[in-house]
């Protein structure tokens, strides 16, 4: 399929009339005043959909579509996914509109999601007549209570002299300290009104909004000393790495102390996959040298990120015997999970150097043969009878090493929910920062299709390849409509095992294989994928796997590849819930 | 080990924030025993008063929640043996009932309560003071009808504070402490970003 966006002429021209920034003193409406904003900020790509109470706004982006590149999602969860997707690969906010109503409730997932992985976000929604709040009018809902725990900040602007001023604390907290999604619901009285305009000026800074805690030098100088005094120091980091924009920062941190490091599935990609520091996986599906051995470190330096359940397993019998050292940019994180030793509080940007400057050149050889002793031992139990399973069916493990060898670990991968997620994120190489888009902390089915829309928006030059399952893909797949009219690039590889894995899985361990409700039908993708004018095969034999994904990669467009892998295969190794990282199973 | 702890809670006086900031609460599950908002002595800063029954660990990282809400400025956590308090209490009893019961004396001496209104049907007293004080009262008119009873939120002064004023000079000067720092910006009300 052509991959040339559609646009429609007529809007272009018109868009052309109104190309210069409005200047202060003009009188102007509301929803002017909102692209002026959006224009200010430096957006160029907004994931929408339109309704009543946002028309004006609609209205007036009839003549930005120069500027402003407005894609029309199948449904505002896909919009908010897509936003995130944006975000996620390009480091920027990510911007969507909805309606009001089931418009803006159709984005709760989205903000959540958003909300516990840090993702910044402005959304737009309109929201019925200042004058009929309250009145249960048609498509009226209290969306700012509704998104309250799911948002860093939301207004209610009811008045149009207050939309540049909003909009631009919007995004300066949206995107400051640690990132988060922030939601403007603007009445349609405010989008109409007209008033003078006062010009735009960008926020840098809320009087009771400290985005960045100080930095203490005295706790610095504290962890500089526990990790030059550590036998086994282990380090172990998240997305606030990325998020920082501090993978150079923090790779010359492990290499000067010679620290073996771990990352979150939310820090996938901060260090490249292949070097020599980087033991690996943590967590739920990790891997094995680095969950045994949070136990047996005797200092855990945390960077960026918060201790999640799915992390730590059973939190009373998490590394105890170490002295933990925890970055972070959120007082709030130090402490909520893991007690520290020493809390390092602020931009580990900033924290991360001033550390390495005090820390000593070690030797730790024998150290790191203890991690590279596990890993051999997990290579023989659990990576080589994946990668090579016996008889014809084919696994996901050797589907993502295949992968990997073509692209050679230079794509964006955006993975959905579920056991190929799991293994996308245990198999997957990369070697650049955010090429790992994945709903790590609200595991989010249906995340998959939209954000790779979104990441490839962010990430015009790289491969997308979004890697989902066969029930995940049922959730979002009206997307493939968005990318029918938009032409998104997206290469989607559905790995069909034919059931909702993960929880069949869970119900084979620890519900005696009752599988309950997890047998779950699908249409024919590659038809469905041909309705949408997108190209696609489906293939369940091995020797067809690499010409198949080349066929994927080559392809001038979307492409969308059914594999079918095998139906009760398990992701292992597995900290079962509730037991510690050190009880890890390896089958 | 639980105990009654009262947060007090600087902030933007701005719509929402007050259920952003019990919501804090209810997700965890944590009941308000008594909440009070009121302007404070800043201008355009507002001050919640917050009781509950936690233990210090819970209380601290709630006071962290807080305080990372963006119109927050800075949440305190006080024992009481830390902090001033106050509660104000409200009764209406039957006026035939504790004029002919002589209660009223009674009341106003040793209960320290005033009346407030009084008329034919029904007398209204006041009482403030702590909680075991106001409650003492509640079973004394018990025994003579009581109609109504309502007590105010608890209002606190830390002990320690030097209020909010200081940090905001402390600013002026060239290497502010921990704490201004952290609201280093609360002096320039004009030049800082609002709405
Ligand atoms: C919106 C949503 N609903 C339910 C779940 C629970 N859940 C987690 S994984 C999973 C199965 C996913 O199945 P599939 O997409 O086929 O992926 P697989 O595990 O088979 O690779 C389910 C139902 C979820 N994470 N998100
Ligand atoms: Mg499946």
């Amino acid at each position: 399929m052509e991959t040339i966006r559609i646009k429609d002429k007529e809007q272009k021209n018109a868009a052309k009339e109104a190309e210069k920034t409005i200047q202060p003193g003009a009188t102007i409406t509301g929803s002017q005043a909102v692209m002026e904003a959006l224009i200010a900020e430096g957006v160029a790509t907004i994931f929408g959909y339109p309704g009543g109470a946002i028309m004006p706004i609609y209205d007036a982006l009839y003549d930005y579509t120069n500027r402003l590149e407005h894609i029309l999602v199948r449904h505002e969860q896909g919009g908010i996914h897509a936003a995130q997707g944006f975000a996620r690969t390009s480091g920027e906010v990510g911007v969507a509109f909805a309606t009001s109503g089931p418009g803006a409730t159709n984005l709760v997932t989205g903000l959540a999601d958003a909300q516990i992985d840090s993702t910044p976000l402005v959304c737009i929604t309109g929201q019925v007549f200042a004058h009929l709040l309250g009145t249960d009018a048609f498509q009226e809902t209290d969306v700012i209570n509704v998104t309250m725990p799911v948002t860093k900040w939301n207004y209610q602007v009811t008045d149009a002299s207050e939309i540049p001023n909003t909009l631009a604390k919007a995004f300066y907290i949206a995107r400051s300290g640690r990132p988060g999604p922030v939601l403007v619901d603007i009445t349609k009285n405010a989008q109409i009104q007209q008033f003078e305009y006062p010009g735009y000026q960008r926020c840098h800074h809320v009087r009771s909004y400290r985005p960045k805690p100080i930095i203490r030098k005295e706790y610095i100088t504290e962890a500089a000393k526990l990790i030059n005094e550590a036998q086994k120091p282990f380090v172990i980091f998240g997305q606030g790495v990325i998020l920082g924009q501090a993978e150079n920062e923090f790779k010359t941190f492990i290499e000067k102390g010679n620290l073996p490091a771990a990352w979150t599935i939310m820090g996938e990609s901060a260090l490249p996959s292949d070097h020599p520091l980087g033991v690996g996986m943590l967590g739920m599906h990790g891997n094995y040298g680095p969950n045994v051995l949070t136990n047996e470190c005797d200092v855990l330096i945390a960077v960026g990120m918060r201790f999640d359940d799915r992390v730590t397993g059973r939190l009373d019998k998490y590394a105890k015997q170490a002295k933990v050292i925890h970055l972070d940019i959120d007082p709030a994180e130090v402490d909520k999970n893991v007690k520290t030793t020493v809390p390092v509080w602020g931009d580990c940007k900033e924290t991360l150097p001033l550390l390495t400057a005090l820390i000593e050149k070690k030797d730790r050889a024998a150290w790191l043969q203890v991690f590279a002793a596990y890993a051999a031992e997990e290579d023989k139990e659990c990576i080589q009878p994946e990668m090579h399973p016996k008889g014809d069916v084919m696994s996901m493990a050797e589907v993502m090493a295949a992968l990997n060898e073509l692209t050679n670990g230079d794509a964006v991968i955006v993975t959905d929910v579920g056991q190929h997620q799991m293994v996308a994120c245990r198999y997957a190489k990369f070697t650049k920062s955010r090429s790992n888009v994945t709903s790590g902390g609200l595991g989010t089915m249906g995340f998959g299709l939209p954000a790779a829309i979104g990441a490839k928006y962010g990430a015009p030059d790289r491969t997308v390849v979004a890697i989902i399952g066969d029930g995940g893909f049922q959730m979002t797949l009206q997307e493939l409509g968005t990318i029918m009219q938009f032409g998104a690039a997206v290469k989607i590889l559905i790995l069909n095992n034919e059931f909702l894995g993960m929880v069949r899985q869970w119900q084979q361990l620890f519900h005696d294989k009752r599988y309950s409700f997890v047998n779950i039908t699908s249409p024919d993708f590659v038809m469905l994928a041909k309705s949408y004018g997108i190209e696609g095969q489906s293939i369940d034999q091995r020797a067809a796997l690499k010409a198949a994904l080349k066929t994927m990669l080559d392809h001038d467009g979307a492409y969308l590849l059914e594999v079918k892998v095998g139906k009760e295969n398990n992701v292992f190794p597995m900290v079962p819930q509730g037991s510690s990282v050190a009880e890890i199973r390896l089958k | 080990m639980k105990q009654q702890y009262t947060i007090t809670v600087y902030a933007e006086d701005q719509i929402g924030l007050l259920a952003r900031i019990t919501i804090i609460f209810s997700r965890r599950k944590i009941n308000i025993d008594s909440l009070n908002t009121s302007s404070s002595e800043i201008p355009g800063i507002h001050r919640f008063n917050i009781v509950i029954d936690e233990t210090e660990e819970v209380v601290k990282k709630l006071c962290k929640q807080i305080e990372k809400q963006v119109e927050v400025l800075k949440a305190y956590y006080n024992l009481n043996d830390e902090i001033i308090w106050q509660e104000l209490a409200l009764y209406k009893v039957p006026t035939s009932q504790v004029t002919e019961k002589m209660v009223v004396e009674r009341v106003l001496r040793e209960y320290g309560a005033r009346v407030v209104s009084i008329n034919s049907d029904y007398t209204v007293f006041e009482c403030t003071g702590h909680r075991e004080e106001t409650d003492r009262l509640v079973k004394l008119f018990e025994e003579y009808g009581l109609i109504e009873f309502v007590r105010g939120g608890r209002v606190a002064i830390i002990k320690s504070s030097e209020g909010f004023h200081k940090k905001i000079k402390e600013f002026e000067a060239r290497e502010p402490g921990e704490e201004v720092v952290e609201n280093e910006y609360l002096s320039e009300q004009d030049k800082v970003f609002s709405m």
